[in-house]
């Protein structure tokens, strides 16, 4: 097994939802996806945001969209204006989800993708 | 698949209150359209222009929306696109006639302006109260007496259908009060494709449409993981879907504009700020976005189909905002060497010095922007700043406290480690907290009126 870090393998997106956030991970081909319903737990999900994600984490599966769904309870200090945070509105926690290093099988390699010719940076984490 | 005969094309040029103003005139003039969509509530939005309408009966709406109509008008008749905007907020009467006035400035006689309001129940909250509604916190059941009080504004979440009826009466511009986002554009296609309130499979797609426009350019290569993919930042298309009468659809941009439509962008956006998938609950549907399906049919075309939709549900969503208190956001900038070191040291004088005068507080918060701002735990030991910005919060019901907290950070660039820097802009202000509070409302309680007033010469 080699450790890779998860945006190499997935897009993602976040934003709030009440005083929680969601994040929506997108996994590039059909082997990272079922690595990824594995790996991706609400507790490692949970773990990884430390001290952010006060409540819960919960998930639901989008397999048609390669995509698993997260929310993360109570993890922006406030819902509304109340807030203190400069992200009140989660916009960044899609981007530190994938921050987060993966374990896969060593001959396992992310698919690189780009509708226009593009293929994935390496990425600085 | 043979191509339908008949699509209509729907943009939103405007995400939220704030975004771009040129986006909405570029999409009506660099391409085709049949309807232009512009959001502009947000959950506490509405207190705002509560606010402004007190000051003045004829304000609590979106005044950025009739600037644009001026100066879009012209364009819109040659052309024949319509326009279907929550821009009324607390007083879409009153929009109505600042349009009214508007198209006679501009000689458009026989232009016609709907509206549709019954959304806003601030006035009707305690008789609602004794008829026996709850209001009870829709996350965590708190009860409603606890901010009773506090209230500042009360909207229900209409219906689509309030729209679509304003457009069959002959509307070329529509302003609803509180509509849901995705309905701006569910509404022009009950009009013109006549979709009845209990097909779901259709209501629910053309959610789906909403739901992928509702962002603008966050379909179109905003906010997208893979940004070295994108160019054109600086004219990126906004979002336009090409509806057919069975709901399936192609979400596209104009030509020649910047950003990129692919299969990758619109799956972004579906699950932007979603919850249970396969319960995206609206007041028309409930859409099941576990049954979309994607296909790149061309350049910057993404065909999304096989969508399945269930009854909705017998009530409304109500969002209610209160008064929670006050905050006040300070910050310093401290350089290097050992930037993160002096930031905390000047961090834990500011709190110590609170604390010592005998000033404490509900909430208070430190960030270190460039190292914990954003991701906490997951920067904060390994980021190595040449210099960091110092932010610090707090948040109180006792406004006095809060302003004197606002007090405490100047003295720091003489009071403590060496380069510090970066204050300007005065002390920071105590400003309102407005706290947002989701509930539900029986459905039969709540009656949209739907007005089409034509203009005269």
């Amino acid at each position: 097994m080699k450790r890779i870090a998860l945006y190499r393998m997935a897009h993602a997106r976040s934003g709030d939802k009440g005083d929680g956030s969601n994040v929506g991970v997108l996994a590039y081909d059909d082997r990272g996806y079922a690595i990824l319903r594995a790996w991706l737990t609400p507790e490692r999900v949970k773990d990884h945001f430390g001290e952010i994600v006060r409540g819960r984490v919960d998930r639901y599966d989008l397999p048609n969209l390669l995509g698993l769904n997260f929310i993360l309870h109570d993890s922006l200090g406030g819902g509304g204006s109340g807030s203190l945070k400069t992200d009140a509105q989660g916009k960044t926690h899609g981007m530190a989800l994938l921050r987060m290093m993966v374990e896969v099988p060593d001959d396992y390699e992310p698919v690189r993708v780009g509708a226009h010719g593009a293929v994935a940076a390496e990425g600085e984490l | 698949m043979t191509a339908p005969d008949r699509t209509l094309r729907i943009a939103n040029g405007q995400g939220f209150w704030g975004d771009s103003v040129d986006a909405p005139l570029r999409l009506v003039e660099e391409g085709p359209l049949d309807y232009l969509t512009l959001d502009y509530l947000a959950e506490v939005t509405m207190s705002i222009l509560q606010k402004q309408r007190r000051r003045d009966p004829r304000a609590g709406y979106a005044g950025d929306f009739v600037d644009l109509i001026r100066r879009i008008l012209p364009t819109l008749r040659k052309k024949g696109i319509r326009v279907v905007a929550n821009a009324g907020g607390v007083n879409a009467d009153g929009c109505r006639a600042a349009l009214v006035e508007v198209a006679r400035e501009q000689g458009a006689a026989g232009l016609r302006i709907g509206t549709v309001t019954g959304d806003d129940i601030l006035d009707r909250l305690d008789e609602l109260v004794a008829a026996g509604v709850p209001f009870a916190n829709l996350d965590d059941g708190r009860p409603f007496s606890q901010i009773r009080s506090e209230v500042l504004s009360a909207n229900v979440y209409i219906s689509s259908f309030p729209g679509a009826a304003a457009l069959k009466q002959g509307a070329h511009i529509v302003v609803t009060g509180r509509s849901t986002d995705p309905g701006l554009v569910v509404a022009p296609l009950i009009a013109e494709y006549g979709w009845a309130a209990d097909a779901w499979d259709l209501l629910a797609a053309g959610t789906v449409a909403g739901h992928v426009l509702e962002c603008g350019a966050q379909a179109t290569g905003g906010n997208f993981s893979r940004w070295w993919e994108v160019s054109g930042w600086d004219r990126l298309g906004y979002p336009i879907a090409e509806v057919a009468p069975d709901g399936t659809f192609v979400v596209t941009k104009h030509d020649g504009t910047g950003g990129l439509v692919t299969v990758d962008t619109i799956a972004e956006q579906l699950v932007y700020e979603m919850g249970d998938p396969s319960r995206y609950i609206t007041p028309d549907c409930i859409a099941d976005f576990t049954s979309i399906r994607l296909a790149q049919e061309g350049l910057d075309r993404v065909r999304v189909f096989g969508i399945r939709g269930g009854p909705a549900t017998d009530t409304f969503k109500v969002s209610i905002s209160y008064l929670e208190g006050y905050k006040a956001v300070g910050q310093l900038t401290v350089s290097g060497p050992d930037a993160k070191a002096k930031a905390s040291i000047c961090a834990e004088a500011i709190w110590g010095r609170l604390a010592r005068a005998g000033v404490t507080f509900e909430q208070t918060l430190t960030e270190l922007v460039g190292v914990d701002a954003c991701h906490g735990p997951i920067t904060r030991d390994t980021a190595v700043p040449g210099e960091v910005v110092l932010r610090v919060a707090v948040k109180d019901r006792q406004r006095a406290k809060v302003d004197r907290f606002g007090k405490e950070l100047a003295p720091l660039v003489t009071t403590g480690p060496p380069g510090v820097t970066g204050f300007a802009g005065g002390r920071p202000k105590a400003t309102e907290v407005l706290g947002y509070w989701p509930t539900l409302i029986p459905k039969s309680l709540v009656t949209p009126r739907v007005v089409v007033e034509e203009v005269r010469k």
